[in-house]
């Protein structure tokens, strides 16, 4: 189970969550190539290791926000809010 | 190959089975292969088997980094089955289908194949209406699949609570569906491609590709530089993480995927049944413990564990269509780490690299199309044509549009 801390309510289970997928993925203009907006509609980010998600607090204020996580450990790195640019971290203390 | 047979298990019995010989050979890395295969689960083992077998290739090495079928082919809950709705769907898993149904005498090695029928649940008249439409187009794409009443449900399977909190309104069956031994599927093609002189280097990872002018020349392991005409990726989970290192993107998260099994009982339930709504599948092993999956974990995942949320969904959802599993204790409970794409088809053939082939996305259901997979990538590798069955199954969907939605096709939802 899964602590998360949102920001607005504090530290619940991973229950009250809907997980949103990667953050920061941006839209790109109209006029992009088809394999462009392919890559902008399908394609993401899959590391092992920091993973930069969206949450929502469906069970709680429905608000949503950022989730720095570390995808094998499944370690919550940083919490941030929606259209705060990303924070750069790197894993230290893992073996 | 020594043939394994009565009478080879009759004398092994009388001199104290120490005499058998090992199963497939545990062979140095060679500086330079035809083919190199990542990934020595099932689809790897296949494709190199159907390589050497069918294609004539016959320098072959499959490296993988754990040990065989130690990933997803040995963490499945041994479902094989071809009940989906699009016929480029339907025409590639009933062909897998039905080399399962010839494997056993083809490779010499029982895998073990029941086909017990895999019964899915309607619990509405809605969704029942909706079973009767894939029902019918299963039928419409050469399938075998016959719609059940309640009272047949019942009959089939008679733990069954009919009148739980969504109540059975029906279902459908594929007779042909069933369960196999996961582990000896990939020992058989193992065994087999070993003896065709494919080599199977365990505990070996690659780490990294040689590519030069857009081609790839071989790859970088924990056991030294290999050269290659050709790479081929099959490693579940982790396409994502080796299509970085090849240099380009695709369209796959990974996710945690659970299973767990009971204690051993008595056989009690002769078919696979499962349920869309309540979220659950079900089926007792040979060995008779009761083996139960669900749906993903909710968030991305490398972990190889199950979270407990989901656990205990998975056996909520049990016990509300089988209440006398309630005093049932769980024995095992593991995860696997699945592939997921958009439209839950998998992506096989070409990459942008040239020479390097890719066998992936394949989610939820990867172990069914093992012998179809290995068949079908054996062949586009060998060629260079891409096989006919997977034609449609590309990278190159997603930017034309033409994606194959089998959402509904992974029994319960992910």
């Amino acid at each position: 189970m899964l602590q998360i801390p949102c920001p607005w309510c504090g530290t619940r289970d991973e229950t009250e969550f809907h997980f949103g997928g990667e953050s920061h993925v941006e839209r790109p203009g109209i006029d992009v190539s088809d394999a462009e907006w392919a890559d902008y509609l399908f394609n993401r980010e899959n590391p092992k290791g920091l993973h930069y998600e969206r949450w929502c607090h469906i069970y709680g204020c429905s608000q949503w926000f950022n989730v720095v996580r570390d995808t094998v450990t499944h370690e919550i790195h940083a919490v941030y809010k929606m259209g705060v640019a990303k924070p750069d971290i790197t894993i230290t203390d893992r073996d | 190959m020594k043939g394994y047979s009565i009478f080879s298990l009759v004398r092994n019995a009388l001199s104290g089975h120490r005499l058998w010989k090992q199963v497939w050979r545990t062979p140095e890395l060679k500086k330079s292969y035809d083919v190199v295969i990542i990934g020595a689960g099932g689809h790897g083992l296949a494709t190199a088997y159907y390589l050497a077998s069918k294609q004539g290739v016959r320098n072959i090495a499959v490296l993988e980094k754990g040990y065989i079928g130690g990933g997803n082919t040995g963490r499945n809950t041994q479902v094989t089955r071809s009940n989906y709705y699009w016929p480029q769907s339907a025409a590639f898993f009933d062909h897998s289908l039905k080399l399962y149904e010839n494997l056993s005498h083809v490779l010499n090695f029982n895998v073990m194949l029941s086909q017990r029928g895999v019964l899915t649940l309607a619990h509405s008249h809605h969704e029942l209406e909706s079973l009767r439409r894939w029902a019918n187009a299963i039928r419409i794409n050469g399938i075998d699949s016959e719609l059940l009443t309640p009272a047949q449900v019942k009959k089939l399977a008679p733990l069954i609570n009919l009148d739980a909190r969504f109540p059975v309104h029906g279902g459908f069956i594929q007779h042909r569906g069933g369960i196999s031994r996961h582990d000896a599927v990939a020992w058989s093609y193992a065994r087999a491609a070993s003896a065709l002189g494919v080599d199977i280097v365990q505990q070996c990872e690659v780490t990294d590709f040689d590519i030069a002018n857009g081609t790839v020349t071989g790859v970088k392991t924990t056991k030294g530089n290999v050269a290659a005409g050709r790479v081929s990726i099959a490693v579940a989970g982790h396409t994502s993480v080796l299509a970085a290192k090849a240099g380009f993107r695709v369209p796959i998260t990974s996710m945690g995927l659970q299973a767990m099994v009971s204690e051993p009982i008595k056989p009690c339930l002769d078919t696979m049944v499962l349920s869309p709504v309540i979220h659950m599948y079900v089926s007792q092993s040979d060995r008779g413990e009761i083996v139960l999956g669900g749906g993903v974990d909710i968030y991305t995942s490398y972990a190889q564990r199950g979270g407990i949320p989901v656990m205990e969904d998975n056996v909520a959802a049990l016990l509300e269509l089988f209440p006398a599993f309630s005093r049932l204790r769980l024995m095992r409970q593991w995860s696997g780490i699945v592939d997921i794409t958009p439209d839950t088809t998998p992506i096989m053939g070409k990459t942008p690299v040239q020479n390097l082939y890719i066998s992936g996305g394949w989610g939820t259901g990867g172990y069914k199309a093992i012998p179809a997979g290995g068949d079908t990538m054996a062949h586009t590798i060998a060629t260079g044509e891409v096989h006919p069955l997977i034609a449609e199954f590309g990278l190159e969907r997603f930017e034309s549009g033409a994606l194959i939605d089998e959402g509904a096709a992974s029994g319960v939802s992910h």
